[in-house]
């Protein structure tokens, strides 16, 4: 197993944290904290739902914004100033680079939310004076919400590869807000008697990524159960998407001239 | 018959140009070039002339449309090559967020050096481009010459067998160009092979045992400096200085002319006897006779104009 993805991911997650990515985190706080004060003066019984949703709402929006506005610029930004040039004359491979530059801002998210949940949970605590059993679906939903972010970081190095960071920060949109809806797109079919229309709505709601599966905000406001089954899916459903973006991604970086 | 640090065969590089009526423009074309072990090798040429291409194919920063080069015997394609080899790009950009000892060591880590090799790698490399006092300054503080500087460290860290240098001497200030060709000369000296371009021909007459002259993509000549310029004198220069009241003769007066108070005549080489007998007629003082020879510059020159005069067919390649 090579090193090198590792090595490139730790300094991709060095170079987030001294451009002072992290910085969204007190935005992120200063709303918790405000949220907190405002829920106990005018909710009455449903402070921990709020709460809940807003934290995970926000956690998701903060994700998904860091993981567009930087995925779409890791490889664009190593190319345009030419440090890949240095990078690729030594002995790493070009997916290599790919692999580490994903795993260094996934690693960044998921650090952003680690301290984001805390945030959440100091709110939490603040409005109820106590932790739920229940409140470990707030935990699932965050590692839903990490799979989520893994995909569409995913997506925005796989359009980088090809096109400049505006119009890959579209398509990544595109991507996200089509998947969001993929359930609506396969009822498009239902709804016509053209089997071609019927087949291509399927086709791709298939192919698109199904993002609404991660989406268990609601149930974990309300302290449902998630099933277990639910949690291996979306893992082996993330992973298995993650990879085909990446090998995607590496096959047409792979034979790119660089400017 | 040993394996040659770099062989190039029909290196060829076309570039899309145009928006909708694609054409193709060749920026590389036909290179074949075989470089010895130990070497220092220069390639020159004006700036578009391919050189920058070449090395970024051999870098496989780019791909070629045809033809094929090898490094110590392994493929460009090979990754396996990469190990032995170091690159400085043509006016480095790093990581400015880091710092050089930073930057070093997550280059170090690339090639696999355990901490305390890397520690030590780090700082005597630093050390040797005379950088140990800017070690912990990040690099977005660096001047270009500091930066030169790093990409040069950055080159020989993981001591390579063969190391290709993008224009080392630009950006640089006298005495930085000095320590260039310094650690240049001790490359050589430990036995590694150097592959350096430059339009800086001083620089190249200097340093290197041979020299490859491209320009318009194409391969002009290669061979040693002395080897490349031909040895033959094409003129005689006298340098001398005249009595007080004394006048030079009508063919002198016209021909020399002066530098402070001294003359500069330039003679065909059949006829340096018989103007030096003038110049004693008239009781002027010889300075100095010195054979002209060719420069490096002159036949450098003389192709690029010979190259602009000639039609361009690499325009015309259409897609």
């Amino acid at each position: 197993m090579s090193a090198i993805p590792g090595i490139v991911a730790i300094n991709t997650f060095r170079e987030a944290v001294r451009d002072r990515v992290l910085y969204n985190l007190i935005v992120f706080a200063l709303m918790m904290m405000g949220a907190a004060i405002l829920v106990g003066e005018i909710s009455i019984g449903i402070d921990r739902l709020v709460i809940i949703n807003l934290g995970l709402s926000a956690i998701s929006i903060f994700g998904l914004v860091m993981a567009i506005f930087i995925g779409v610029g890791l490889v664009y930004k190593e190319m345009e100033k030419r440090t890949l040039y240095s990078l690729l004359a030594k002995p790493v491979r070009r997916w290599e680079f790919l692999v580490g530059k994903f795993g260094g801002l996934v690693l960044t998210l998921a650090v952003n939310t680690l301290f984001m949940t805390l945030g959440l949970a100091a709110a939490l605590f603040y409005v109820s004076r106590q932790f739920l059993r229940t409140d470990a679906t707030i935990l699932i939903a965050i590692y839903f919400i990490l799979l989520e972010l893994a995909l569409v970081t995913a997506f925005a190095l796989f359009f980088s590869c090809f096109s400049s960071p505006m119009l890959s920060t579209l398509f990544t949109l595109g991507i996200y807000v089509a998947g969001f809806f993929s359930a609506d797109i396969r009822g498009i079919g239902t709804v016509t008697r053209s089997p071609a229309m019927q087949m291509t709505a399927r086709v791709i709601s298939y192919l698109l990524p199904n993002f609404r599966n991660f989406n268990v905000i609601s149930a974990a406001s309300h302290g449902d159960v998630i099933p277990f089954s639910l949690i291996w899916q979306n893992t082996a459903y993330a992973a298995l998407y993650v990879a085909l973006v990446l090998i995607a991604a590496s096959a047409i970086f792979f034979g790119r001239n660089l400017k | 018959m040993s394996t040659p640090a770099i062989e190039i065969e029909g290196l060829t590089k076309d570039y899309p140009v145009g928006f909708w009526r694609q054409r193709l423009r060749r920026s590389l074309d036909h290179l074949t070039l075989r470089v010895e072990d130990g070497e220092i090798f220069g390639f020159l040429g004006p700036n578009g002339a391919g050189k920058t291409t070449t090395l970024k194919v051999l870098m496989s920063i780019i791909f070629p449309t045809s033809g094929t080069a090898r490094v110590r015997g392994k493929s460009i394609d090979d990754v396996r090559m990469h190990r032995e080899i170091g690159y400085l790009p043509e006016q480095p950009y790093f990581y400015d967020y880091l710092t050089a000892r930073e930057l070093l060591e997550y280059y170090a880590r690339l090639f696999g050096f355990g901490a305390a090799d890397r520690r030590e790698r780090v700082t005597r490399f630093l050390e040797r481009v005379g950088l140990a006092d800017a070690a912990d300054l990040q690099l977005r503080k660096f001047s270009k010459g500091m930066l030169q500087r790093v990409g040069i460290a950055q080159a020989i860290l993981h001591d390579p067998q063969v190391i290709f240098l993008d224009e080392p001497m630009s950006g640089l200030d006298p005495v930085g160009r000095r320590e260039v060709r310094d650690i240049i000369h001790d490359l050589k000296r430990e036995g590694r092979t150097v592959f350096f371009s430059t339009h800086i021909l001083s620089d190249a007459e200097m340093l290197c045992d041979r020299v490859a002259v491209l320009v318009g993509g194409k391969l002009q000549g290669v061979g040693a400096p002395a080897e490349i310029v031909s040895m033959q004198v094409y003129a005689m220069e006298i340098l001398f200085e005249t009595q007080a009241g004394r006048v030079l003769p009508g063919s002198l007066a016209n021909s020399a002319t002066q530098i402070g108070g001294r003359y500069r005549v330039e003679v065909p080489e059949e006829q340096l006897y018989s103007i030096l007998e003038e110049l004693r007629g008239c009781g002027a003082r010889i300075l100095s006779v010195t054979p002209l020879r060719p420069t490096l510059e002159d036949y450098f020159f003389k192709l690029v104009a010979r190259n602009k005069t000639a039609p361009q067919p690499e325009e015309a390649v259409s897609r």
